[in-house]
C-alpha cells in the first residue's frame, strides 16, 4: 500500500511476487525465538519425565524418569475420597441396618453412595430407583417404591432378601384342578376376593396364600386381596399362573432374587447401604 | 497521496490508513521517562489514586463482631459485607454491581472521556508509584537516561538493585493485599510469615508480585495502548460534546520558539514550541495531534502548557478540558440535552434499584422442592398415592434451625411423611432431605395437583420458605 516504509537495509530473499512484493530475512524477535527454544526443551524434558517410548526393553517399555503412572495417580485421587468416606464406613461395619436406620447423618451416606450401588447391581432388574421392570408375565421384578412386600418391608427382612436371596415355589395346578375351577378362582382372585369361593379352601390354597388370602411373608406366598400384582393381573394371567405355577420349571412364572451373600460381590456393608437405600424408596415399614 | 485523493477517502475506512501514518505511540521500542510536575491535575491524579487504592490495602483489616468485615469466601462459598452474608444463590447481584461498574464507566466517559484510565485506574495508580520510586532514586528522566546509557559501575548497581528491590517489595505486598479480601486477613499474614500457604495462596500471591511487577515496571502505557480492552471500548463513547484535553490549535499555531523582544512581524501563536506537554505525559504521546489512542487524559499535559503559559506571561488553557463543539464554535449543549449519557445513568439507577430490591429481600431461608420423576408416584397396598419430594432448604441464619414443614393445598387427606418431626437445617449451607406426601387414591381426582409446601422455623417463625410443586396421580 505504502513504499514509505524502507526496509532499513536488511536485504530481501530475492524472491519476488506481484512485481514489487518481496521477504525479508529478518530475523524473528527474541521472544519467538526464546518461546521456541523452551519449547523444545519442555518437548525433551516431557519426554524423559513421562512414560514416552511403547517400545519393549528389558523392563517391558520406558516408564520415564519420573515414576508417573496412571494407576497411582487415580489411587492419590482415590486415598482423599476414602478419607472422607473413612469415619462413615468404620461406623457402618459394626452396625445393624436398623441402627444405620436410626442415624440421620448415616442415613444420609448410605442413600447417597447406595444410589451407584443400586444402579449397579439391582436396577438391571428391578429398574431405576427401583420402579420395578414389566415384561409379558406382568412384573419381572418387583416395584420397591410401595409397600407391598412379599418377604416383610421391615429393614430386616429387605437386609435378609439382599443377602440370602428368595425364591418361592407354587405348584402348577393345571393337572390337579379342572378348567372350569381354575377359571372360578383365577375370577375371585381378580376381584380381589379369593375367599368368596369354597374353592380357595377346598382345593388347598389356603395353606400358602393364607385363610383370608393375605399371604405369609414367611414363604413369600403373594397378597391376594390387594390391586397390587406379582404377575399379569388380568383373569387370563392369572389363570396362568394358577395353571403353570411359579418357579417350577419351563413353562411356569419366573421369580428369582439371588443371593448377593452367596454370589460373593458385594461386602456386608454394601448389602447393609443397599437394605436402608431401598426401605428410603418410601416402603418401608417398621 | 495527493490533497484531492484524501479528500475523496474521508469518512471511509482508507482514511484510518492514513491517520495511520501521522499516528505517534510509542511501539514499545523506547522507555518513556515523564518528567513529574506539581500542578492542580497533578494533585487530584494523587488524591483520587488513593482515595481508590488505601481501601484495596487496608479495607481487609477491619474486623466487624470480631470477624472480617468484607469477606469474599470463596472456599465457603459465603460473602460476608459487615452483617449481610450472600450466598452463590443470591450472587446475580453480583451482576448488576457489574453492570453499574461498566456503565459508570460508560456514564463517566461519555460526559469527560477517560477519567477512569487518566485517575483511577490500577495501571495508572501503580505505574505512577513505580515510576515515583524510580524518580526518587534514579534522579529525574535526564539523569535516568544517562543512568540507563551508562555502562554498568558500582553506582548504577546500587540504584538499580535498590528501585527493583522496592518494586517487587510493592508488587508482593499488592499480591497480600489482594488475597486477603478472599482469606482471612491476619491468618494469611501468620500463615505467610510462617512460610505455611496453601498451594493456591502461593500461586495467587506469585502471579500477582510477578503480574504487578511486569505491568508497573515495564509494561507501563504498552498495557494501556496494546492490552487493554477498555482503554478502545471508551473511544466510542465520547461524541462531540463530550470534554477532553484538547490543545487549542486556533490559539497556539503557528506555533514557534519565543522570541524575546524583538517582533519579526511573522503571525505567532501561543504555543512556544517547548515540548513541556510530551515530556510530562506518561504515555509519551504529543496532545497537540488531537485526541488519540495513547492519550488516557490523566491531565499531566495541562499542568506543564498551564506553567510555561504562566511563565511566558500568557492566559492559561492553552490545552484544556474542551468538547469537539467549543473547539469548532459550536454553542455549548446542556447537561440534559446529552441523550448518551442519560441512557447510561438510568440503566445504572436500575442495576441500582435491583441490588437494593436483592438486599433487602435476601431473606433468612430459601426452599426449593424437587418432585421425584421416577416413579412419579407409587400406588400403595391401600390404593393409597404416594409422592416423593426431595427438599433442599437453604438457611441463610448464622445457626442450625430446626425447621417445621407443611403443606396446603395438594389433595384431600394428604399425609406428609417424614416430617412428623422439625427436621434440622444446617446454616451457611444447604440440607436436603426426603418427604413423602401420601394420598387417599380415592380422593386423587386429576393428573397434577399443586402443592404448596412451608418450611417454618421452630423458634423463630419470621424465618421460613415457601415453595409450590405438583402432586402427581394416575391418569384418570
Amino acid at each position: 500500500m505504502s513504499d514509505k516504509h524502507d526496509a532499513g537495509g536488511v536485504p530481501t530473499t530475492g524472491h519476488v511476487w506481484d512485481d514489487d512484493l518481496g521477504d525479508f530475512t529478518n530475523q524473528p524477535p527474541k521472544w519467538w525465538m526464546l518461546g521456541l527454544t523452551a519449547s523444545a526443551i519442555w518437548c525433551v524434558v516431557y519426554f524423559l519425565y513421562y512414560p514416552s517410548i511403547p517400545v519393549s526393553n528389558a523392563q517391558g517399555y520406558f516408564k520415564g524418569i519420573g515414576g508417573w503412572t496412571a494407576i497411582t495417580e487415580m489411587e492419590a485421587d482415590k486415598s482423599v475420597v476414602d478419607e472422607v468416606r473413612g469415619k462413615y464406613e468404620a461406623k457402618l461395619k459394626d452396625m445393624t441396618p436398623a441402627a444405620i436406620l436410626a442415624d440421620g447423618e448415616l442415613t444420609e451416606y448410605v442413600t447417597r453412595s447406595g444410589k451407584v450401588l443400586f444402579g449397579d447391581n439391582c436396577a438391571a432388574c428391578h429398574g431405576t430407583n427401583g420402579v420395578g421392570t414389566v415384561d409379558k408375565q406382568g412384573l419381572f421384578a418387583p416395584i420397591l417404591n410401595d409397600d407391598d412386600w412379599l418377604y416383610g418391608g421391615k429393614i430386616e427382612d429387605i437386609h435378609a432378601s439382599i443377602t440370602g436371596g428368595r425364591q418361592a415355589v407354587m405348584t402348577p395346578h393345571k393337572d390337579v384342578l379342572s378348567a372350569a375351577e381354575i377359571d372360578t378362582l383365577a375370577n375371585a382372585v381378580a376381584a380381589g376376593k379369593p375367599t368368596s369361593t369354597p374353592l380357595f379352601t377346598e382345593k388347598g390354597c389356603t395353606a400358602c396364600h393364607g385363610a383370608d388370602g393375605k399371604g405369609m411373608q414367611a414363604m413369600g406366598s403373594a397378597n391376594l386381596t390387594d390391586s397390587v400384582w406379582r404377575f399379569d393381573g388380568s383373569v387370563e394371567g392369572i389363570k396362568y399362573t394358577i395353571a403353570n405355577g411359579v418357579n417350577v420349571g419351563p413353562g411356569s412364572r419366573i421369580a428369582v432374587m439371588p443371593s448377593f451373600q452367596a454370589a460373593g460381590k458385594l461386602s456386608d456393608a454394601e448389602m447393609k447401604k443397599l437394605a436402608v437405600y431401598v426401605y428410603k424408596f418410601g416402603g418401608g415399614k417398621n | 497521496m495527493s490533497d484531492a485523493n484524501e479528500n475523496k477517502e474521508m469518512g471511509t475506512v482508507t482514511t484510518i490508513y492514513h491517520e495511520f501514518e501521522s499516528w505517534q505511540v510509542n511501539r514499545g521500542e523506547k522507555t518513556i521517562h515523564a518528567k513529574r510536575m506539581p500542578g492542580f491535575f497533578r494533585t487530584v491524579k494523587t488524591y483520587t489514586q488513593l482515595a481508590l487504592w488505601l481501601p484495596f490495602f487496608l479495607l481487609p483489616y477491619l474486623r466487624w463482631n470480631d470477624k472480617q468485615a468484607i469477606l469474599f469466601d470463596i472456599q465457603n462459598r459465603q460473602f460476608h459485607f459487615f452483617n449481610i452474608m450472600v450466598l452463590p444463590q443470591d450472587i446475580w447481584m453480583l451482576s448488576l454491581v457489574l453492570l453499574i461498574a461498566a456503565m459508570t464507566l460508560f456514564a463517566v466517559t461519555s460526559v469527560a472521556s477517560r477519567v477512569w484510565c487518566g485517575y483511577f485506574c490500577f495501571q495508572t495508580a501503580w505505574t505512577d508509584w513505580f515510576t515515583w520510586l524510580e524518580d526518587k532514586i534514579e534522579g529525574n528522566p535526564l539523569a535516568r537516561r544517562k543512568l540507563d546509557d551508562a555502562p554498568l559501575s558500582l553506582d548504577k548497581i546500587k540504584k538499580k538493585t535498590l528501585k527493583h528491590t522496592l518494586w517487587i517489595l510493592l508488587a508482593l505486598f499488592t499480591g497480600i493485599s489482594f488475597s486477603i479480601w478472599f482469606v482471612d486477613a491476619f491468618e494469611y499474614w501468620n500463615n505467610l510469615i510462617h512460610l505455611d500457604l496453601p498451594k493456591v495462596g502461593w500461586i495467587v500471591l506469585a502471579l500477582f508480585g510477578v503480574g504487578t511487577y511486569l505491568l508497573a515496571g515495564f509494561l507501563r502505557e504498552q498495557a494501556c495502548i496494546w492490552l487493554c480492552p477498555y482503554a478502545r471500548i471508551q473511544g466510542v463513547m465520547g461524541d462531540a460534546q463530550t470534554i477532553l484535553p484538547t490543545y487549542d490549535a486556533k490559539r497556539g499555531e503557528p506555533r514557534g520558539k519565543l522570541r524575546k523582544g524583538g517582533d519579526s512581524g511573522a503571525p505567532q501563536g501561543d504555543c512556544i514550541d517547548c515540548f513541556q506537554c510530551v515530556q510530562v505525559c506518561p504515555t509519551g504521546v504529543d496532545i497537540r495531534h488531537g485526541q488519540q489512542l495513547g492519550c488516557i487524559t490523566c491531565g499531566l499535559c495541562l499542568d506543564a502548557c498551564d506553567a510555561i503559559m504562566d511563565k511566558i506571561g500568557k492566559p492559561r488553557g492553552l490545552i484544556r478540558y474542551a468538547s469537539l463543539d467549543e473547539m469548532s464554535g459550536k454553542p455549548a449543549k446542556k447537561m440534559y440535552q446529552h441523550p448518551r449519557t442519560l441512557v447510561y445513568i438510568s440503566i445504572i439507577l436500575i442495576a441500582m434499584s435491583g441490588i437494593i430490591y436483592g438486599l433487602t429481600h435476601l431473606g433468612s431461608m430459601s426452599l426449593k422442592v424437587l418432585p421425584e420423576r421416577q416413579p412419579l408416584f407409587v400406588s400403595m397396598s391401600d390404593g393409597s398415592i404416594q409422592n416423593k419430594y426431595t427438599f433442599k432448604v437453604l438457611n441463610k441464619t448464622d445457626k442450625d434451625i430446626y425447621v417445621n414443614v407443611t403443606a396446603t393445598g395438594g389433595v384431600e387427606g394428604q399425609v406428609l411423611i417424614g416430617a412428623e418431626t422439625p427436621r434440622l437445617t444446617h446454616h451457611g449451607r444447604g440440607t436436603s432431605f426426603t418427604v413423602f406426601v401420601k394420598a387417599p387414591g380415592k380422593s386423587v381426582k386429576q393428573e397434577v395437583t399443586p402443592i404448596h409446601f412451608r418450611v417454618e422455623g421452630v423458634e423463630d417463625p419470621n424465618v421460613f420458605a415457601e415453595y409450590t410443586s405438583n402432586f402427581n396421580g394416575p391418569k384418570h
